[in-house]
């Protein structure tokens, strides 16, 4: 597939290796983060890790829209899902998420109508085909999977279709990124900034990274070339001393990002005052709400949702993970009671969080330690 | 959030409900182009797009492509001349 | 004096590992479809609840067919249900896979197919035409597998309480005396083949489904494994130590299987996995990996490594086969995992699939 193959080359991986382990002072330890969950699962994917030198230690940071969603708002998906009169849509990544009593399949399971869609304007198209039905879609995703939902509501207003709402999930890329700069617990190096976000806010909103915190970002790509020329481009920062924001996914991803989008954004949602990320807490100005102009969309509105706090249980350690402070194998529960069948935390079902990464992918350590391959 | 996929533009469905049909690998899809596509850029049949749940967010820049394609095969040049210059050094 | 960090990390994961191996206990309070796709879930289910009820020498081996010491010879017995939505795609039909599935997994098992019984269970409200339609189907594939429906059941269930048509069809063989085919006799240095390329058969099905809104060509590739498995029973000969095929649950969860049942590891080179382009796009897309995806006219053999090449060329004779490849080798290690080189030259596990592929955004 074009734009694909020529991005997986192993021969170039390694020299790009060659040239990352040349770069490396061996008395040093670098801690570099991928944001985003796509990375993380490209990175255990593709088995990036082992090109990389020992000194150079990847921490998973927090952007996986569905591990970032608390027990309460799956909860209150849920309630909606059970009412009779509910064709229920979402997408294929959160029928496993785990709820306080159950996730949607499970739901499913005891016969409430949930259906899984690849694109929000499926679930629109369910709506037109059964106008004697309420037809909820679930949105999840960052400012990527937001612009979708936004057309989406901008064409169902126009048709005038009356059946369709959305629960709005949708979050933003910015705030926990601040967060965890201003977290005590990390010291990273540098970043690998988000992909797919960047293409529609562009890599000007990273810069106060750079600026306010002195940490380099690098903008990849997901195929593996793209992810080992992003290292060597953080790594060439560090050693030259340069500290900027860079764009190693140019083909893609415009400086500028996608004003179109961005407008469409404007006009469909507006930001929650706060709003609460799982491991993460309450942060401020971090997610999207449906603005007034589309408020008879909102599920939210129409559907009388509990919106209860839902603590994590008690054995959970996914906002440490979250935060790249714990590594998943470090957690208490990790592949014992919490394991992609019966995940206790979102990181184990979603399968871009880093811990279901890690079990499904990663758990070569002992592989490598005994083939020495 | 993260998974999207190029694909190429190979007809246009609805001018008016933006909708365009995409092929990637040999699969076909109706995407929405509505993201990119406007009075002041559009996209043609042959363009390639990045496409997430069924929209096209963004056109795939073809010469940062080969630029990104380039540079990283300058790399491996070098790397594989410095292997060589290494092997003949060591039959010396 | 502190542990290394990857020695504390390597503590964990054979913690992990040993309690993996405990035997699974069925704890659901309901079942769901994850129990029915083939991976860990489903292994629960067959594991936790119905082996511990029902055990027996023959079932508990959980192969594709029960082998069954009949006076001097072997008898092999399988039963299957067949489940599909829609009824008919490109490619195939429910009444194909019915005859074609259960024939294979005697032809697995190293058995000739002496007579097939099928059971229909038949929605009210079904097409004459349709039934019609998938009884010929099947008729057919029996030719083509040269076996004959001996003997069979109908019942009718209300409207709505079925997807149409189910049917349950049951195969007896006869084991071939020549073969000793066991997940335990493989040893560390034999290879693994792979008769053609993988994914067709689900990736059909879901595009056939229409609620992807995908276009493309790619078919089912249900047939009768029967010539593929017996050109390699004569050229390997006792040297073929297992067979199985990669049917719900894919090509991961058979080596998955095969670790397990082995004890040993398993290790397998991602280019030189057969998968078509059209398959690999959709996967793509949808964010579903190969490995996973159902396949109804493909198997998996582990051979001596002196037999490899001779094995390969034998499947690549055999319409059906062409596109066979080595995939893989067995390795004393990493004992009961799968692993699997990456074409960008990393290392990666294959772990059991939990529950249905789901397609993903994320």
């Amino acid at each position: 597939m074009k734009y694909v193959q020529e991005f997986r080359n192993a021969e170039l991986a390694s020299a790009i290796a060659a040239k990352i382990a040349g770069l490396t002072d061996p008395s040093r330890h670098y801690k570099i983060m991928e944001v985003c969950g796509g990375h993380t699962h490209a990175i255990y994917r593709h088995g990036i890790k082992d090109l990389l030198p020992p000194e150079i230690e990847l921490i998973h940071g927090p952007g996986c829209p569905v591990c970032v969603l608390p027990m309460g708002r799956v909860d209150d998906g849920i309630t909606i899902a059970e009412r009779p009169e509910v064709i229920f849509t979402c997408f294929g990544d959160m029928m496993r998420v785990p709820g306080s009593k159950g996730n949607l399949l499970e739901v499913k399971a005891r016969g409430a109508d949930i259906r899984m869609v690849y694109s929000p304007l499926d679930a629109l198209r369910i709506a037109r085909e059964n106008p004697h039905r309420e037809v909820v879609f679930y949105a999840i995703g960052f400012e990527t999977t937001a612009p979708s939902t936004a057309l989406t509501l901008r064409r169902a207003k126009q048709e005038r279709i009356s059946n369709f709402s959305v629960f709005c999930n949708h979050v933003t890329i910015v705030p926990p990124i601040r967060a965890l700069l201003d977290s005590p617990d990390l010291r990273l190096d540098g970043f690998i900034g988000p992909g797919h976000v960047s293409t529609v806010v562009g890599c000007r909103p990273y810069e106060f990274m750079t600026k306010d915190y002195g940490k380099p970002v690098v903008v990849a790509g997901f195929e593996p070339l793209d992810l080992i020329q992003a290292v060597l481009m953080l790594m060439r920062q560090l050693v030259e001393g340069r500290c900027e924001v860079e764009n190693q996914y140019s083909r893609i991803v415009p400086w500028e990002g996608n004003p179109q989008a961005l407008a469409c954004l404007a006009e469909v949602f507006e930001l929650r005052p706060y709003f609460e990320w799982r491991g993460l807490g309450f942060i401020a100005q971090s997610a999207l709400k449906i603005s007034p102009a589309y408020a008879d969309y909102d599920a939210e509105q129409r559907f009388a949702v509990a919106g209860v706090r839902v603590a994590d249980p008690k054995a959970c350690q996914c906002g440490e993970v979250l935060k790249g402070v714990l590594k998943p194998w470090e957690c208490k529960v990790f592949g014992i009671a919490c394991t992609p069948e019966h995940p206790l935390g979102a990181l184990m079902v979603s399968s871009e969080g880093a811990c279901a990464a890690y079990f499904n992918f990663g758990r070569t350590v002992q592989a490598k330690a005994t083939v020495g391959s | 959030m993260c998974l999207a996929i190029p694909g190429r533009i190979v007809e246009m469905v609805d001018e008016n409900l933006q909708l365009a049909k995409a092929e990637i690998g040999g699969v076909r899809r109706t995407i929405n182009i509505g993201l990119v596509h406007n009075e002041v850029e559009q996209v043609a049949i042959g363009d390639w797009v990045l496409i997430h749940v069924g929209f096209a967010l963004s056109k795939v820049d073809e010469a940062e492509a080969q630029s990104t394609l380039r540079a990283l095969e300058e790399i491996g040049a070098a790397y594989r001349q410095e292997l060589l210059e290494l092997h003949e050094s060591r039959i010396e | 004096m502190s542990v290394r960090p990857d020695q504390r990390e390597n503590r964990v994961l054979e913690t992990l590992e040993l309690a993996r191996r405990r035997p699974p206990t069925f704890t659901a309070e309901c079942l769901d479809m994850s129990h029915g796709a083939g991976g860990k879930a489903s292994h629960k289910l067959i594991e936790g609840l119905l082996l511990p009820a029902l055990k027996n020498p023959a079932l508990n081996p959980l192969g594709d067919a029960a082998i069954l010491p009949f006076g001097e010879s072997r008898l092999a017995l399988t039963t299957d249900a067949y489940v599909v939505r829609p009824l008919r795609f490109p490619g195939g039909s429910i009444g194909e896979l019915a005859v074609n599935g259960t024939v294979n997994d005697l032809a697995v098992s190293g058995a000739t197919p002496i007579a097939l019984a099928a059971a229909l269970i038949i929605e009210e409200g079904l097409e004459t035409a349709i039934l019609r339609r998938e009884v010929e189907a099947m008729a057919a594939a029996a030719r083509r597998a040269n076996v004959s429906i001996t003997t069979g059941d109908t019942k009718m269930v209300e409207r709505g309480k079925g997807d149409g048509l189910y049917i349950i069809t049951t195969g007896l063989g006869l084991a071939n005396p020549k073969l000793a085919l066991s997940a335990t006799a493989i040893r560390p240095g034999d290879k693994i083949l792979c008769s053609g390329t993988i994914g067709d058969h689900g990736i059909a099905i879901l595009i056939a489904r229409g609620n992807l809104d995908l276009e493309a060509e790619v078919s089912s590739d249900t047939r009768p494994l029967t010539p593929l498995t017996m050109a390699l029973a004569a050229v390997a000969g006792p040297d073929l130590r297992f067979m199985r095929d990669p049917t719900r649950g894919g090509v991961g969860t058979v080596l998955n299987e095969l670790a397990r049942d082995s004890g040993l590891g398993v290790a397998i080179w991602e280019e030189r996995l057969p998968i078509r382009e059209v398959v690999h796009g959709a996967c793509e897309i949808l964010g579903l990996d190969p490995l996973y995806i159902a396949n109804e006219g493909k198997l998996l053999a582990v051979v001596a490594p002196e037999v490899a090449d001779a094995a390969l060329e034998a499947l690549r004779a055999v319409e059906g086969g062409e596109e066979a490849a080595i995939i893989g080798e067995i390795r004393e290690e990493p004992a009961r995992m799968v692993v699997m080189h990456t074409q960008f030259g990393g290392t990666r596990m294959i772990d059991m699939l939990v529950g249905d592929p789901l397609p993903r955004i994320c």
